[in-house]
């Protein structure tokens, strides 16, 4: 049985929140794979941390619980600390090389 | 009326995403990121969480998107295109929207999953607090440590590295 996908009465419930967050994640997966701007691509990595707080915080009102509204607090903790530290490396990479598009950063590959 | 709301912000969350891909210049894609968190943020109120959504401002908006913007006016980012399709970008892009309607086909389809709960209490900053407090007392110090070890390593990361013949 499939349930009513925009139903005429809808009570928009887990699903479309769950289906929003994997859209979410989606496209900041395609993102990554499109963009070549490393700026960019560091956007698209936050959106798909942002997709998966969105489940986080449905399931746990669903269930009648808090821990996963807990969990979402160390989630966005650990995003703010990666995102300092990432643009850092971005920073640094770019006294090093004076670009950031990932093609060029290819320093490795040679 | 809540039905209404979840279809705005939903709708305003997923295409101010899309934007964020979409978008060639940096600077517009950092501003649709920021209203894409405004959409969400109106999700986590819809989901009787308020102080999520509130630290979410704080956090990201406040926070998170002001580095970028920061970073992209420090570096000098010329607009940039798309990368051109590798046969291993398309495999990944196949694969990956596959992994997407096998997702949404078996949400719709197949789940079984829970209904709200009728009577549960709006959670409040006590609650929180609470599990925060007790719970989850070891995971909020190892966080707490994990900012300082950031903090040290931004420091460490956006010195400027002297010669070693120099330094002596």
């Amino acid at each position: 049985m499939m349930t009513p996908f925009l139903a005429a009465a809808p009570v928009y419930g887990l699903p479309s929140y769950l289906l929003v967050s994997a859209l979410l994640f989606a496209i900041g997966f395609f993102g990554v794979l499109l963009r070549k701007n490393t700026l960019v691509i560091y956007m698209c990595l936050e959106l798909m941390l942002l997709a998966s707080t969105l489940a986080l915080v449905a399931f746990s009102k669903f269930n009648g619980t808090l821990d996963g509204n807990v969990f979402v607090f160390f989630v966005l903790t650990i995003a703010a600390a990666e995102v300092a530290v990432g643009l850092a490396i971005i920073v640094a990479l770019f006294r090093q090389r004076h670009t950031v598009q990932v093609e060029e950063l290819n320093q490795l590959k040679h | 009326m809540s039905d209404t709301l979840f279809l705005i912000l939903s709708v305003l969350t997923v295409a101010m995403a899309l934007l964020v891909v979409l978008n060639k210049n940096a600077v517009n894609a950092a501003m649709c990121l920021l209203l894409s968190l405004a959409g969400l943020a109106g999700l986590f109120v819809l989901l009787d969480a308020p102080l999520l959504a509130f630290v979410l401002i704080l956090v990201y908006a406040g926070a998170v998107v002001a580095l970028f913007l920061f970073i992209i006016m420090l570096l000098d980012t010329t607009p940039g295109s798309f990368k051109p399709f590798k046969p291993l970008t398309i495999a990944a892009a196949v694969l990956g929207a596959a992994l997407l309607g096998l997702g949404i086909w078996s949400l719709f389809g197949r789940a079984v999953l829970p209904d709200a709960p009728a009577s549960v209490p709006v959670p409040t900053m006590k609650h929180h607090a609470e599990m925060l407090f007790t719970t989850y007392l070891l995971p909020v110090q190892v966080v707490g440590f994990l900012l300082l070890i950031a903090m040290l390593g931004v420091i460490v990361l956006s010195k400027k590295y002297t010669a070693p013949e120099d330094a002596k």
